[in-house]
């Protein structure tokens, strides 16, 4: 299960990710949803890719993420 | 007493516009675009229908469709208030290069879409010398591969120097973007490290070397009404090729975070404005439609003024999905504009 979530990356089990969840159809995620650091994003026209420099890449549904 | 709903008097603004711009071809002066955006609700459709037909007349139905990527991501050393990519602020993009494998990659998944222009971005005040190597090598390796055959490659870098704009357009880079953001006299508003000036400078040179000029801007970054009159107009006179339209995502971290995202009615009602005011122009769709009109927005966009879209993904944030435009596009009877038509 995600510990922190991606957009503002704060734990998911604290606070209000609302704001977030509204969001994330158009942000990809910015934060290692395992850690919580800041990833190293690329967008392509088709897609994104998002990699956290301690837990590789993350890829996928990003509204799965948060 | 004339209200919003009697429209019929010799100085209603929408009756000028027909006679001036749907017949004449000539844009609406800043004044008359203030008019316009001054419109009531009740006025919206008729707004829209009138663009819609400027647009149709001046451009005719064909739609411009691009796909836009980041060469180089974040860490810029400029302060546009509401930008992600700036390194002033506490954003949560990280800087990152795209590599070679990786531009040819972003043109094939944009020349899938029928899409006829690429345009290659990066975030900086203006290129370096291992920027403008990357993308000389981005344009090469594009060209040689036969999936995006023929695409038109675009670019925007920021503030050129002379010696760059004859370097783009020797390697055939057939359009520049470079947005003026937002109005002259709120510019320094928005953007403290360089000038309005500038901006034009780069726009003027690149004229000047032939390769066609991209220019648009944000709205929703606490403009005025009467500013974005005046936006408009200054737009028009720099007889860009295309203006791309955005509206603003309000980023993490940056001086704009807070701010609202401009109600569908008003966005729509300057799209509108702004055809009245570019009879002649490619009007893009660009950054922020989603958010701020939603599926139903789009279509009405489309019929209200706009010819050109960006599919899919942005530089930082996502689009809907491509196929969901171009399934708009059948829809409305629009077809994508050909790539020979364009040659
Ligand atoms: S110059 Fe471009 S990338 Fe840099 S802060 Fe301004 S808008 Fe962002
Ligand atoms: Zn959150
Ligand atoms: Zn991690």
């Amino acid at each position: 299960m995600d510990t922190y979530c991606v957009r503002c990356g704060a734990p998911t089990g604290e606070g209000d990710h609302a704001a977030c969840r509204a969001r994330v159809a158009y942000d990809p995620p910015r934060y290692c949803p395992g850690c919580a650091r800041r990833m190293v994003v690329q967008v392509s026209p088709s897609g994104w890719s998002a990699r956290c420099s301690a837990h590789g890449e993350v890829a996928g549904n990003a509204q799965e993420l948060v | 007493m004339t209200t919003s709903t009697e429209p019929s008097t010799a100085t209603d603004v929408l009756a000028a516009a027909r006679e001036q711009v749907l017949e004449r071809g000539e844009g609406l002066s800043q004044q008359q675009v203030f008019a316009v955006l001054q419109l009531g609700e009740d006025r919206l459709t008729e707004l829209l229908g009138l663009a819609h037909e400027v647009r149709m007349r001046w451009c005719g139905p064909e739609v411009e469709v691009e796909g836009i990527v980041s060469v180089k991501t974040g860490g810029c050393p400029e302060d546009c208030h509401f930008c992600s990519q700036s390194g002033r602020f506490e954003s949560p993009v990280r800087s990152v290069w795209l590599d070679i494998p990786g531009l040819v990659e972003a043109a094939k998944q944009t020349a899938a879409t029928g899409a006829t222009e690429f345009c290659i971005v990066a975030a900086v005040r203006g290129p370096d010398a291992r920027l403008m190597s990357q993308v000389r090598a981005g344009i090469e390796a594009i060209r040689a591969e036969p999936a995006t055959a023929g695409i038109n490659i675009a670019c925007s870098l920021g503030m050129l120097t002379q010696a760059q704009v004859d370097e783009l357009a020797a390697m055939g880079v057939h359009r520049y973007n470079h947005n003026l953001e937002t109005a002259r006299s709120h510019f320094g508003s928005v953007v403290t490290t360089h000038t309005w000036q500038e901006r034009a400078e780069t726009l003027r040179m690149v004229r000047e070397a032939g390769m066609e000029v991209c220019c648009g801007g944000i709205m929703g970054m606490g403009e005025t009404v009467e500013q974005r009159a005046e936006f408009a107009v200054q737009l028009a006179a720099l007889e860009p090729d295309e203006v791309p339209m955005n509206f603003l995502i309000p980023q993490p971290g940056t001086p704009y975070e807070d701010y609202d995202v401009l109600a569908g009615p008003e966005a729509l009602r300057t799209v509108a404005a702004f055809r009245l005011a570019l009879p002649r122009t490619v009007l893009r769709f660009a950054g922020g439609r989603e958010l701020t009109l939603g599926d139903l927005g789009a279509e009405q966009g489309m019929l209200g003024g706009i010819n050109a879209i960006i599919v899919g993904n942005y530089l930082t944030n996502l689009g809907r999905p491509a196929q969901a435009d171009l399934d708009m596009l059948t829809e409305l009877h629009m077809p994508i504009k050909a790539l020979n038509e364009t040659l």
